[in-house]
C-alpha cells in the first residue's frame, strides 16, 4: 500500500518533471551555467587562478568605469557606471511623468486609441533603428532639432549632438525618452481604467478638486503599476546597448560609454575576457538588486 | 463655454505631442523617400518634393550589407524563435501552476528573477559553449539562445493567463480519463488562444528587434540577420542618409506590421501580467 503511494508520486513528479524539463534544460545551459561561469571567470585571471576580487578593484578603478574628476562641471566621459547613473536619474522621472501625464491627457482627448499607438511606436521600432533615429534627429545637416535650436538663435546647440561629448549623452537620453514613454504611458492607461468611478464621484461629493482628486485617488490607485513601470525602466536604462552602438559606439572618446557596451568591447574586441566578465557581473549585480526589489515588493502587499 | 474652451485644450495638446512624437518617423520616411537633392535644406523644406524608391532598392540590394537577405534571414530565425519558446513554455506554466511539486513556488520565482539578468551576463561562456558545439555562424543556435531566454517572460506571462481558466473543466476531462498531456494540447492549449497570441506578438517582436546575441553568435556577412546590418550602413564619417533610414524603414516594417495586425494582443501581453 505505501510503496502504492510512492509510485503515484513518482508518477505526479514525472509528470511535473515531462512538462518542464525541455524550458529547465534550455534555462540552465544558456542562462543559468552560462551566467555562474562568468561569475568565476571575474574571480579569476587568464591562468585560472583565484584573484578574490582583484579584477573588481582594477575595474571600478579603471576611468574607462567611473572617472569622477571629470564628473560635474567636467564634460564627459564620466565612467560607464556614472552614465548609467545619469541615465537613470535623467530618463527615469522623465518617462515615468510624461507617461502618467500623457495617459491622463489622452484619456480626455478625442482619437486616443490612435495618439497612443503613436507614441508606442517607439516601443514597437528595434533599438538598434532607434539610434539611427536619434544620430539623425541630432545631426547638423540633417536634423530637425539642431535646425530648430539654431533657428530660436541657441547656434551653439546646433552641431551634431553625438559629435561632441557634451551633448553626445543628453542625446541619447532624450531620444531613449522618446523611444520609451510609449512603454509607461500604456500601462498607466491601463492602470487608470481599473480605478473605479465612484472613488471621484465620492470625492467631488466632498468637494475635491480634480487636482487633489488626482493627488489623493489617481496616483495611490496607480501605485502598483508604477512599481512596474520603475522596475522595468530601471532594468532597461541598465541594459541599454543597441541605441549607444548605432548611434555613437560608445564616443565621442568614451563619453557615452555603458556598462553592457563595455562589456562587449573588452570581450569581443580587446578579448579581455576576465576583465568583461567583471563588468557583467558588476551589471547584473544592479539589475538583480532591481528584480529582487521588484518581486519582493510585489508579492508582499496581498 | 467654459467646458468647451477646456475640451478644446486637451485636444489640441494631445494632438500637439502625437505631432511632436511622430515627427521623428515622418523624418526617417521623407530622408528615404527623397532624392538627397531635395534634402540639402533639410527634409522638412517641401518647396519640391519627389518621390522614389532608389533608396529603398539600394538598401535592399546593398554591396556589403544588402537588407533584403537580412530580413529573409531575420524571418528563418524568428519564426522558429516565436513558435518554440511558447509551447515549450506553455508547458512548463502549465505545470508550474497545476503539477504538484516540491520547491514549486520558488523555482517559477527564482525563473521570473533571471529576466532581469543582461545578456552580457552569459556572452562569453555562451559563445565559447556553442563554438564547442559548432553552433556558432548556426541559426539553430541563435533560435535555442533566443528561445532560452524568452522563457522566463512567456513562462510568466502564460501562467497567469492559465490561472484565469476554470479548473473544472480540467477535471471533467481528467474523470472522463482523458492524460494531463491531452488535457493540456487539447483543451488547455485551445482555450487559450488570444494569450499565446499575445505572447506570440511580442516573442516575434523581441526576437526580430534583438541585436545583441546575433552579434555575438552570427559572423558569416551572408548569414547576418536584418538589425546587425543597420549599423554597417552608417560609415564612420559619411553618412548616406537615403540609405540608411530605407534600410531602417525596412528592417521596422516586420514588427510594426506585426504591431498593427495584433494590436489588441500585443498590449494586452504587455500589461497582461501587470494588472490582475
Amino acid at each position: 500500500m505505501r510503496a502504492w503511494r510512492w509510485w503515484k508520486r513518482i508518477g505526479r513528479w514525472g509528470s511535473f518533471l515531462g512538462f518542464t524539463a525541455p524550458a529547465l534544460l534550455l534555462i540552465l545551459f544558456f542562462i543559468i551555467l552560462p551566467a555562474l561561469q562568468t561569475i568565476a571567470l571575474s574571480f579569476t585571471d587568464r591562468q585560472g587562478a583565484f584573484v578574490g576580487l582583484r579584477n573588481f578593484v582594477q575595474v571600478l578603478s579603471d576611468p574607462d568605469t567611473f572617472n569622477l574628476p571629470g564628473f560635474p562641471p567636467g564634460p564627459p566621459p564620466w565612467g560607464s557606471i556614472v552614465h548609467n547613473a545619469v541615465w537613470i536619474l535623467l530618463h527615469l522621472p522623465l518617462t515615468v511623468g510624461l507617461g502618467l501625464i500623457l495617459a491622463v491627457l489622452l484619456d480626455r482627448a478625442r482619437g486616443a486609441t490612435f495618439l497612443k499607438s503613436i507614441i508606442f511606436l517607439g516601443m514597437v521600432t528595434p533599438m538598434i533603428v532607434g539610434g539611427v533615429i536619434i544620430r539623425f534627429l541630432f545631426d547638423e545637416n540633417a536634423g530637425i532639432v539642431t535646425a530648430i535650436l539654431r533657428a530660436v538663435g541657441l547656434t551653439e546647440l546646433g552641431r551634431s549632438w553625438t559629435a561632441y561629448p557634451e551633448t553626445a549623452l543628453p542625446a541619447l537620453i532624450l531620444g531613449s525618452v522618446w523611444l520609451w514613454v510609449g512603454f509607461s504611458m500604456i500601462l498607466y492607461s491601463a492602470g487608470l481604467a481599473t480605478i473605479p468611478r465612484d472613488y471621484y464621484e465620492a470625492a467631488a461629493v466632498d468637494g475635491a478638486g480634480p487636482l487633489q482628486q488626482f493627488w489623493y485617488i489617481t496616483i495611490p490607485s496607480l501605485r502598483p503599476v508604477t512599481m512596474v513601470i520603475v522596475a522595468m525602466t530601471v532594468l532597461w536604462e541598465l541594459k541599454i546597448f543597441d541605441i549607444v552602438y548605432t548611434a555613437t559606439l560608445g564616443g565621442p572618446g568614451g563619453a557615452t560609454m555603458v556598462l553592457a557596451l563595455q562589456m562587449y568591447f573588452y570581450a569581443f574586441r580587446a578579448l579581455e575576457f576576465h576583465r568583461a566578465a567583471t563588468v557583467a557581473t558588476l551589471l547584473t549585480l544592479f539589475t538583480l538588486i532591481v528584480g529582487l526589489w521588484f518581486v519582493r515588493t510585489t508579492r508582499s502587499p496581498e | 463655454m467654459r467646458r468647451w474652451g477646456r475640451e478644446l485644450a486637451v485636444n489640441a495638446l494631445a494632438w500637439g505631442v502625437g505631432l511632436i512624437w511622430i515627427i521623428p518617423f515622418i523624418g526617417i520616411l521623407m530622408s528615404a523617400l527623397r532624392p538627397q537633392s531635395e534634402l540639402i535644406h533639410g527634409w522638412w523644406q517641401f518647396s519640391s518634393f519627389t518621390i522614389s524608391l532608389d533608396n529603398f532598392l539600394k538598401a535592399w540590394n546593398h554591396p556589403t550589407a544588402p537588407i533584403g537577405q537580412g530580413i529573409r534571414n531575420s524571418l528563418v530565425v524568428v519564426i522558429p524563435a516565436t513558435v518554440l519558446p511558447i509551447f515549450i513554455g506553455a508547458m512548463a506554466a502549465y505545470a508550474l501552476l497545476r503539477f504538484p511539486f516540491p520547491l514549486r513556488d520558488p523555482l517559477f520565482l527564482t525563473i521570473v528573477l533571471l529576466m532581469a539578468i543582461p545578456q552580457q551576463m552569459v556572452a562569453v561562456p555562451l559563445f565559447r559553449f556553442l563554438r564547442d558545439l559548432g553552433l556558432i555562424n548556426n541559426y539553430l543556435g541563435l533560435i535555442l539562445v533566443h528561445t532560452a531566454w524568452a522563457l522566463p517572460w512567456v513562462i510568466l506571462f502564460l501562467r497567469n493567463y492559465f490561472s484565469t481558466l476554470p479548473p473544472e473543466i480540467e477535471e471533467a476531462a481528467s474523470l472522463d480519463g482523458a492524460s494531463r498531456f491531452q488535457i493540456f494540447t487539447r483543451i488547455v492549449l485551445p482555450l487559450s488562444l488570444p494569450g499565446l497570441a499575445s505572447a506570440a506578438a511580442l516573442q516575434l517582436t523581441w526576437a526580430w528587434n534583438d541585436f545583441f546575441m546575433a552579434l555575438i553568435l552570427i559572423y558569416d556577412p551572408d548569414m547576418l540577420v536584418a538589425t546587425q546590418r543597420i549599423p554597417l550602413l552608417r560609415g564612420q564619417y559619411h553618412i548616406d542618409w537615403g540609405v540608411l533610414t530605407a534600410a531602417s524603414i525596412l528592417t521596422m516594417s516586420v514588427p510594426i506590421l506585426v504591431f498593427a495586425l495584433l494590436q489588441r494582443y500585443y498590449i494586452r501581453g504587455l500589461i497582461g501580467w501587470t494588472l490582475k
